[in-house]
């Protein structure tokens, strides 16, 4: 049975994108087939994040449109053949988009693949309305600050009134992924804590991304985290969360500060 | 009232039909009795137009010039009088409407505008429960009385209630209460960390709430203009 999965979250910048290529080659890398789908129509990015950028032809609103048929449109990953991307267009704007059109793509999509990931644009409009509506699943990603915490809020109100789950009376699946987190920040007191982000949310947690230079060399050369160090933080956080997503049990990793004993004893001492 | 007839030949057709006819059972002194009149028709005007009206007139003892001059005077008030009742015959002329007989009392059903807000005064629900959390960005008004949460309010989202505010989660948000002008309202909250609170219009915006009672369990209520916020336990 194939899953509808959106990855939103209100606030731009927060890492969508990043998390969607992430978790994509993730699912990917353990057999599942994946088609990771870009909804921001005008601002694309998620072909650049996997390195496709320079085999686009057809995109998302041809196929809405009827242009193009949707095998026409989707880009097979050079590493990982059973991933796949639907870019978006560049050159139009997110009312090109039908809620028809979307809803019979992701219906098409859906014979083809496990797992369908929408990479939701930022905001509350159109496009992030549209990227939710058919989904069965939501990862909320959300940076431990305040404005972050407060727009994924909002998009969690969303989630629950304006998808069609919902209009029929069920429930979105709903996760909590935490991006950006530094250990060393959390420790000083200078973020939101973990707790703190669940206690406002009300949401159960997917993972706890931590904030590493890797997932900016990643992004930089076209690869989505996971595939390009598979060993790295990030991406072992990214594949953990991937396999939560599965519906496994893995314990949660809470990313520690690397200073560790010597400079907590010392801090104590100071106090 | 029924009017039947049986179909003398084939090509006259008569048919039966009722209809719920008022009856004036005009008091001695006529003119006070007309004088309600009036103040039925000042309460509802067009309240007996295109009723049937039937007269009866077992209560009085009056002559065919005093007939004659009642009718002209409901006549004047724009009531038309289908048949008359409890008179001898002889007393009325031809072209006054002719004496009924056979009459049944039944209720009638009144529609007057006056009356319409009694059936909707039973079923309407005085407090609203909220089993999830409010979202940043949500709005729950409800005028009618209490707005109870059970989870937690987030900053951005508001609740408007007529009556008190319970929230047995965090108050991040906004939250109005007594909105119809109830200054008895209070709002009650698990955590208090509140952006405002209103009761009656009466409002205080977070810098204003004592730091020392952020996180706590607080009620807010009105003692005269000024609002307190004092904890709960």
């Amino acid at each position: 049975m194939a899953k509808v999965l959106v990855v939103t979250s209100g606030k731009g910048g927060v890492g969508k994108t990043t998390s969607t290529a992430a978790l994509g080659a993730a699912l990917a890398q353990t057999g599942e087939s994946v088609v990771v789908v870009d909804f921001d129509v005008g601002l694309r990015n998620l072909d650049l994040v996997m390195g496709a950028e320079r085999r686009v032809v057809f995109d998302l609103i041809n196929v809405v449109q009827g242009v193009a048929k949707l095998p026409q449109a989707l880009i097979r990953d050079k590493r990982l053949e059973n991933l796949w991307l639907l870019p978006a267009s560049q050159t139009r704007d997110k009312d090109a988009l039908t809620d028809e059109g979307v809803g019979r793509i992701i219906e098409e999509l859906k014979t083809k693949f496990d797992w369908i990931l929408c990479d939701s644009p930022a905001g509350i409009e159109r496009g992030a309305t549209l990227a939710m509506r058919y989904a069965d699943e939501a990862v909320i990603v959300t940076n431990p600050e305040v404005s972050s915490v407060r727009d994924s809020d909002r998009i969690i109100g969303m989630l629950d009134s304006k998808t069609v789950k919902a209009e029929k009376g069920e429930r979105v699946t709903k996760h909590v992924l935490i991006t950006r987190y530094d250990a060393g920040r959390a420790a000083r007191g200078e973020m939101l804590s973990i707790d703190d982000i669940l206690e406002i949310l009300a949401t159960p947690l997917l993972g706890i991304i931590p904030e590493s230079q890797d997932v900016l060399r990643a992004s930089n050369v076209g690869s989505p985290v996971t595939l390009n160090n598979a060993s790295c933080a990030p991406a072992r956080a990214y594949m953990d969360a991937a396999r939560r997503l599965m519906g496994q049990e893995i314990a949660m990793v809470v990313p520690a500060e690397r200073k560790g004993l010597m400079n907590r004893l010392l801090g104590r001492r100071a106090a | 009232m029924d009017v039947r007839a049986d179909p003398t030949r084939q090509l006259v057709r008569l048919r039966g039909r009722s209809y719920v006819a008022f009856v004036f059972s005009p008091v001695v002194p006529i003119v006070d009795w007309l004088a309600e009149i009036d103040a039925t028709l000042a309460r509802s005007p067009g309240y007996f137009v295109g009723k049937p009206i039937v007269l009866d007139l077992a209560a009085v003892d009056l002559s065919a010039p005093a007939i004659a001059h009642l009718l002209g005077s409901l006549e004047e008030r724009s009531i038309r009088v289908l048949g008359i009742e409890g008179v001898d015959e002889e007393r009325l002329t031809t072209s006054m409407p002719p004496l009924l007989t056979g009459g049944r009392a039944c209720v009638i059903t009144r529609n007057e505008p006056a009356q319409k807000p009694e059936p909707e005064a039973k079923a309407k629900p005085t407090s609203l429960l909220l089993e999830n959390p409010v979202r940043s960005g949500q709005s729950v008004v409800f005028t009618e009385g209490d707005v109870t949460v059970l989870g937690s309010v987030g900053s951005g989202a508001e609740i408007v209630a007529g009556g008190s505010i319970h929230i047995y989660g965090t108050l991040r948000g906004r939250a109005m209460a007594g909105v119809n002008g109830n200054s008895s309202a209070r709002i009650y909250c698990q955590k208090i960390e509140a952006e405002l609170l209103a009761i009656d219009g009466y409002y205080q915006t977070a810098e204003e709430i004592d730091p020392s009672l952020r996180n706590r369990p607080a009620q807010a209520w009105l003692h005269g203009d000024t609002m307190k916020i004092t904890p709960l336990n």
